[in-house]
């Protein structure tokens, strides 16, 4: 579920059919359909392969990198596969994640650790979590999924030079670590421009911003770089896209607990 | 009389010269508006303090340290049962909702962690709250083998449970969030003591202790300055006879306190815990300046002046004496500049500003005033007591003189049991909620004061290196075993932990992973299963380089928090390891801060000293005289620390200041005596006459201050917070010494000294 190719394209994704989502009113159907459209237009990439970077800042200004091979499975109807492994910090080289993220109940993620030789099932009901010690939580790197939540059409607003639709989305899984999320999402491509994270308390606590939008496949739009932003902490994290492969030899065997062995 | 003399616009003038006053007043007071008070504990701290920095630096490294904490006591002295354990439960779900939270901790949401059918599980303690009573032995056995909580969330002895809160203050001025969390902290215990009736629940930590500060500033300020204004009045008008009297020194005491405060916010200073305590200060000497004044206009009412005479000879003969003092105690205010303090200094400055506004006005608006409303000349100043008493001084002054000095050296030998003492859990008395809190953390935890260990390795990952877990896995062993330190949280412990987890929880393998891979390994896969706000964030740096260890100690003075921190570096050092350590935390920092400002005050004080001693040998050009004062200035301070010594012999950073603070008033009463004992000697007086001529004149002025200061600190002594009671209480001491030496040691000096210059023995009389 960690899917990295995610937290690349972060939430510009789109959408699979039907929804929890009520949509009583005439403003939150509009957000649905925003919300649907976003993820429609970001249907039938496949698999993809990643090499990701991702650099850690401390409000010391001290700065942490970790370089990642992200490859990812598009599911239909479910949340997306995600296979990561470290290629450094050398402690944790070798290190390889699987996780199959779903909606509305807990991913299913394994951990193969080269020192003990051997893969590990990793209980987690939350998804809040900071993945690696970053700004980003599991919840923020999955795949996008229309039904993760309910949406409220908030208006519309100019963000890096775009018209965005400004949706609040509230998150329909229970151990979810946010109330709610601002999101902008850009009129032209319905790409992600800013979201903004709202903690426990309803608290500002950290700004998303993907940049440097790439189109693949002249459908398939990825950030190249993302920055989180931990408002409270003045922690930061980016993440780089150093390149991203949409025509991979990957196929559903490869997202496999028992190949995690070997997987490279 | 000075009739030769053009009149003074003063007294020519006097409703002008009031108007005047008060448009200088309302101008300063716009600037009062810029005012803001700011209550945080790192107003005591210089930016560039070293202690400061080390502890801002490991802050933005880690996690912030800054906290509320609630803890939990049930009356059934016994934690584990089903209400106390879903009370933290609740508790912790509360804390999320405080404002600038970023992290709870307790044993509800404690991260466990277990092996099952080979996978590790990590899940909250407390899942959701108890139905029934069937998990509790297994809470207990999970609580008492895991040193993570033992002794830090749940106490050792079982009596009570921490639900920790780690609170992220914004920069700058925190008084307005600390006041909002505290706020929003207390009325979570209120909610759950009505929810859980059987169970105390108190606050501490540091936002508590923040707002525990700003309360006591503002409770004195609303409730104990102004009791004691109001006693200085009624004192005043009682002792002088004369309401009007007491209505004019208020009014110059008002004048002086709102144009300096006025002025303070123009220059865009910030009001603080220690600034609050100004008008106090300015207070004393303008109460002293106006009862000279006052005093000299009755004593020449009564020698049958008219009363524009009477004005003029007593603006006249305390002229100079009341602007050397003023100059000499604002000199003493301004060598605050020195502390290590920089509210200290502020106060300093503050301070040395209205004593020279109390000087200007007690010598101009005083007598504008006293023109507009002549005082009566009917209750006369009776000067028979001091009249008498200064005979019997003179008679028996070589008996005195032997006696005074030897009781002084013993009572100043008592000043050795002083020791610098700066706890600042400790700055509030028994009657604060902060503090009863702080005794009861005390007496079930041992403890709620902390020093940061950073142990550095330099090298991304280091952390994981065997060679420096079995490092810190000693350091922590090494610290567990201080008597004073009560809780070690280090995450060798966690890694040990790890280990047996990923080893089918078995006891053998509770080591630290000997292979730093396997441990970089753990750590990722333990950190990747961490819920938010519980990440590893504030015991590790992010590039896994450094590794915080906390240890939770005794409420220690600062001689002994100092100590352990020194033999703490020394044994880490004495593993001859190529890692570094640094050590920070707020009580460190207190520790350190009353050493330093103390070292700097000394110097401060000495050149004070030598400056006010210039000023007073050039004022009275005499220096026979010279000497005479200024020995009499040493003795009152020596005293006072002395009798401290006695009394309690902690010197807080408060302490410190007040030889700056009494410095005036004690100056103040040797130069009027001095002064008036040289007027006599100048008209041929004997040495002997001189004294009793000083003691007629100025006697009934100096007693008057004296009691009219002492009831108004009296007052401050009363207040809940140590910093200003203490202040208080030795300003009293201080100067009722001060009066005691220039009545008794001072005129007997002055007879014996005189004596020898004009050998021929008078009679007086």
């Amino acid at each position: 579920m960690i899917s990295i190719r995610k937290a690349v394209s972060l939430f510009t994704i789109l959408l699979i059919g039907a929804t929890h989502v009520v949509a009583s009113e005439t403003d939150n159907a509009t957000a649905l359909t925003i919300a649907k459209e976003r993820k429609q237009r970001d249907i039938g990439w496949g698999t993809t392969e990643a090499n990701v970077t991702m650099v850690l800042r401390n409000s010391q200004g001290q700065e942490a990198q970790r370089e990642l091979n992200v490859k990812s499975l598009e599911v239909s109807d479910d949340g997306d596969k995600a296979l990561t492994v470290f290629n450094s910090p050398r402690d944790v080289k070798g290190t390889a994640f699987l996780s199959f993220s779903h909606a509305l109940e807990p991913d299913e993620q394994w951990i193969y650790l080269p020192a003990l030789k051997r893969v590990k099932r990793i209980s987690s009901r939350n998804k809040s979590g900071p993945f690696v010690g970053s700004e980003f939580a599991f919840e923020d790197m999955t795949s996008y999924e229309v039904e993760k939540f309910s949406y409220e059409h908030l208006g519309e607003e100019e963000v890096n030079g775009e018209v965005c639709f400004v949706l609040r989305q509230t998150p329909n899984y229970d151990y979810s670590g946010y109330t709610s999320q601002k999101v902008w999402i850009d009129k032209s491509h319905y790409r992600v421009q800013k979201v903004e994270f709202y903690d426990k308390k309803n608290a500002l606590l950290k700004v998303l911003t993907p940049q440097e939008y790439k189109l693949y496949k002249d459908k398939f739009w990825r950030p190249m770089r993302s920055e989180m932003r931990n408002v409270q902490t003045r922690k930061s994290t980016y993440l780089i896209t150093e390149d991203i492969n949409f025509d991979t030899e990957l196929s559903e065997s490869d997202f496999d607990k028992n190949r995690l062995k070997r997987a490279r | 009389m000075s009739h030769k003399s053009k009149k003074p616009f003063y007294l020519a003038f006097p409703k002008a010269s009031l108007v005047f006053t008060l448009l200088v007043m309302a101008l300063a007071l716009i600037g009062a508006q810029n005012l803001y008070f700011r209550g945080d504990y790192k107003v005591f701290f210089e930016e560039s303090d070293p202690q400061r920095v080390a502890f801002e630096e490991m802050q933005n490294v880690f996690n912030k340290t800054e906290n509320v904490a609630f803890m939990i006591v049930p009356k059934s002295n016994d934690v584990f049962n089903q209400d106390t354990l879903n009370l933290a439960y609740d508790i912790t779900e509360a804390a999320w909702q405080l404002p600038l939270s970023t992290r709870v901790e307790s044993i509800s949401n404690y991260q466990h962690t277990y092996d099952l059918d080979g996978d590790l599980i990590v899940e909250d303690l407390l899942f959701e709250k108890l139905q029934n009573s069937e998990e509790l032995a297994q809470i207990e056995k999970v609580v008492d083998s895991t040193p993570e909580i033992f002794g830090r969330l749940v106490s050792k002895n079982k009596e009570a449970l921490v639900v920790d809160t780690t609170i992220q203050l914004p920069e700058g001025d925190q008084t307005k969030a600390v006041i909002e969390i505290a706020t929003a902290a207390k009325a979570i215990k209120a909610e759950m003591l009505e929810r859980y009736p059987d169970h105390e629940i108190y606050l501490t930590g540091m936002v508590i202790m923040n707002d525990a500060f700003a309360v006591a500033a503002q409770s004195d300020a609303e409730t104990l300055i102004p009791a004691m204004f109001l006693l200085i009045f009624v004192s005043i008008a009682i002792i002088v006879r004369s309401v009007w009297s007491a209505v004019f020194t208020m009014a110059v005491v008002i004048a002086s306190i709102a144009i300096t405060v006025g002025l303070t916010g123009w220059v865009g200073i910030y009001l603080s815990t220690a600034t609050v305590n100004a008008p106090t200060m300015i207070t004393t000497l303008a109460v002293a300046d106006c009862i000279h004044i006052i005093v000299g206009v009755k004593y020449f009412l009564s020698k049958g002046f008219s009363a524009h005479n009477a004005i003029e000879q007593s603006v006249k003969v305390n002229k100079k004496p009341i602007f050397i003092t003023s100059v000499t105690t604002a000199i003493g205010f301004l060598m605050l500049n020195f502390s290590a303090v920089p509210v200290l200094a502020h106060l300093g400055n503050m301070t040395a500003l209205g004593v020279m506004l109390a000087c200007v006005f007690s010598l101009t608006v005083l007598p504008s005033m006293l023109v507009l409303k002549p005082l009566s000349s009917g209750s006369a100043i009776n000067n028979t007591l001091f009249v008498r008493w200064g005979a019997f001084v003179v008679k028996n002054h070589k008996v005195l003189l032997v006696f005074s000095l030897s009781t002084i050296v013993i009572i100043s030998a008592f000043a050795m049991n002083n020791r610098l003492n700066d706890v600042a859990v400790k700055y509030f008395d028994e009657r604060s909620t902060f503090r009863q809190a702080v005794d009861v953390n005390e007496k079930i935890f041992g403890g709620m004061s902390n020093i940061d260990f950073v142990l550095y390795t330099d090298t991304p990952y280091g952390i994981t290196k065997n060679d420096f877990l079995s490092d810190v896995a000693l350091f922590s062993e090494w610290l567990s075993k201080r008597e004073e330190v009560n809780h070690v949280l280090t995450f060798t412990d966690t890694l040990k932990r790890l280990n047996k987890n990923m080893n089918g929880d078995d006891e053998a393998f509770h080591v630290i992973p000997g292979d730093s891979e396997l441990a970089s390994q753990y750590l990722l896969l333990y950190e990747m299963s961490l819920p938010f706000g519980l990440d590893l964030g504030n015991q590790l740096d992010i590039d896994k380089s450094a590794l915080r260890v906390i240890a939770v100690i005794e409420n220690l003075g600062s001689n002994e928090i100092t100590q352990l921190e020194k033999d703490a570096k020394a044994f880490f050092n004495s593993l001859e390891n190529k890692y570094r350590i640094e050590a920070a935390s707020p009580p460190l920092m207190f520790a350190h801060i009353g050493e330093r400002n103390m070292k700097n005050m000394v110097w401060g004080s000495v050149l004070a000293l030598a400056l006010i001693s210039g000023l007073i040998l050039f004022a009275l050009r005499s220096i026979k005289l010279g000497a005479a004062s200024l020995v009499t200035n040493l003795l009152p301070a020596a005293i006072g620390f002395g009798v401290w010594g006695m009394v309690s012999g902690e010197i807080n950073m408060a302490l410190s200041v007040v030889i700056s603070m009494t410095m005036g008033i004690i100056v103040d009463d040797t130069v009027h005596f001095s002064s008036k004992y040289q007027t006599a000697r100048k008209e041929n007086k004997s040495a002997h006459e001189s004294v009793i001529f000083a003691f007629s004149s100025v006697g009934m002025a100096l007693t008057t201050t004296t009691i009219v200061l002492t009831l108004g600190f009296a007052v401050l002594a009363s207040s809940s917070f140590m910093l200003n009671a203490h202040m208080g209480i030795l300003t009293i001491i201080i100067i009722v010494a001060a009066l005691i030496v220039d009545f008794i040691f001072l005129p007997a000096l002055l007879a014996w000294i005189g004596d020898d210059r004009q050998p021929k023995r008078e009679s007086y009389t």
